[in-house]
């Protein structure tokens, strides 16, 4: 069992993997884990092949950057061209293409682009810059809003005029009922994702076994933490239970973070729908800012073009997000689409399912198949 | 982007702003940690740091375990520290 070496506990994985092959059995089983930052676990401990080949790890929607569609992308770089603008984003949105270019073109073009840290530290770059309006590109599931959340309210007790939010923060129940809604997609069960849960708790995600039938287990993000998780899903169906369970207990508290959902609620509010790159429309699946934060609302300040961009032809980010096709799968991927040169979201974050097997599966997937490892030996 | 990176609280420096200054891998910066306000932060306490805020209290073990798990990203990692090392919030901009 090659990979196994790099695990903080051999012995612990080795055990584990050995109990979820004799739960397993015979069934095809298919676990979506959410969050992009499980499929960056995954790949680059080589996670798939230390399962036995019946059960398939399918990569889901939770990559924030991987989600946004290419028209707001366009409207971020249509406000960054703005005159007397200072557009700051996530270091993570500046390579991710438009239709026409990136926001590290429209940089290189002239435009005041700036990467910050924090929504707080693009706040500071308004106050100390009066003469500027200064645009904070908001991306992210429940994990990031409440920053977002806290810097419109220190915003606004501050007085600052010269400053405003271009949300595209999404929320993570919607996506996942598309895809249990989709019916190509047969899956067995969902690793729950870790630090969205840390702010919504675990309660958002009954619905999956009650309305479902799916189990869900919220896992944590170390390799062991993945491969207790599936151990853990599999356990239900052995016991005959089907519920939400946590195993990031550690870190999760089971309502959640109160105080960062109460401030969210405060600033944020349902849109009646968003587009989702490979998903379409979803229905109430992203936030604006508030209507009493209107003042903030980058949408509102400014008139946006907001055009409907389609994909690429040659993309399948979509395919890949759906968890329809593996990364290797899509025609473009290492040949035209490269994280130096990509075409699609999904090879520009680190949390992308193509960028992680395009930086580690492909090594971990090449060793497996010189080394005869289709299925753990042990 | 969902990166969270544990930091070790070293002192509050402004309790009614919600302002603490955090160690995280001999870096330290001031964050916020208002979304911990009914969690009674103090120094010593570890946080998952995350675009400048604590987002959970964890106790000291799984502190470890993250700073050694998110070390063997390499860049990622790296890419992280110096994004944390560029915040500098703290000058009652933060909350």
């Amino acid at each position: 069992m090659k990979f196994v070496d790099e695990f903080r506990d051999p012995a612990a994985a080795r055990a584990l993997v050995k109990s979820i092959t004799e739960i397993a059995g015979d069934t095809e089983w298919k676990f979506m884990e959410v969050c992009g930052g499980h499929t960056h676990t995954i790949y680059r401990h080589g996670i798939e092949h230390l399962l036995p080949e019946n059960i398939e790890l399918v990569h889901g929607p939770g990559c924030p950057v991987c989600v946004i569609p290419m028209g707001r992308i366009d409207d971020a770089m249509w406000l960054a061209d703005q005159p007397d603008v200072v557009f700051t984003t996530f270091g993570d949105m500046m390579r991710v293409p438009g239709s026409r270019g990136s926001l590290l073109d429209a940089k290189a073009r002239g435009a005041d682009v700036r990467f910050v840290y924090s929504p707080l530290d693009s706040l500071k770059i308004a106050v100390e810059n009066p003469d500027k309006h200064v645009v904070f590109f908001a991306v992210g599931f429940e994990t990031t809003v409440p920053s977002t959340a806290v810097t419109l309210l220190r915003a606004r007790t501050l007085g600052v005029k010269n400053f405003s939010v271009f949300s595209n923060h999404v929320t993570i129940v919607p996506p996942i009922k598309a895809i249990l809604e989709s019916p190509d997609l047969r899956l067995s069960g969902f690793l729950g994702p870790g630090h969205v849960s840390t702010v919504v708790g675990i309660r958002p995600y009954r619905f999956v076994p009650e309305v479902y039938g799916k189990p869900v287990v919220v896992a944590g993000f170390e390799p062991l933490d993945i491969l207790a998780s599936v151990h853990m899903l599999l356990q239900q169906y052995a016991d005959g239970r089907c519920e939400v369970e946590n195993q990031y207990a550690r870190v999760v508290r089971p309502e959640g973070n109160t105080a960062a959902l109460k401030l969210m609620a405060e600033t944020f509010q349902l849109r009646p729908h968003f587009e989702w790159r490979g998903l379409g429309f979803i229905s109430q699946s992203a936030l604006k800012v508030h209507d009493d934060y209107a003042d903030f609302d980058a949408e509102v300040r400014f008139s946006m073009p907001g055009v409907r961009v389609a994909d690429p032809k040659a993309c399948q980010c979509g395919e890949v997000l759906k968890g329809a096709i593996k990364p290797w799968e899509c025609k473009v991927f290492g040949t035209a689409c490269t994280p130096e040169t990509p075409i699609g979201t999904c090879m520009v974050s680190p949390e992308g399912a193509c960028a992680a097997y395009y930086n580690f599966g492909r090594l971990h997937r090449e060793t497996a198949l010189m080394v005869g490892q289709g299925a753990p030996v042990g | 982007m969902c990166l969270g990176i544990p930091g070790q609280v070293v002192e509050i420096v402004d309790p009614d702003e919600h302002l603490a200054r955090v160690d995280v891998s001999g870096v330290r910066r001031i964050i916020s940690i208002k979304l911990l306000a009914e969690q009674d932060v103090v120094p010593g306490d570890w946080v998952l740091v995350h675009v400048g805020f604590g987002m959970a209290k964890i106790d000291e073990r799984e502190a470890q375990l993250t700073l050694d798990q998110v070390q063997k990203m390499g860049q990622d990692y790296l890419d992280e520290i110096d994004m944390f090392k560029s915040t500098d919030v703290g000058d009652g901009i933060s909350a």
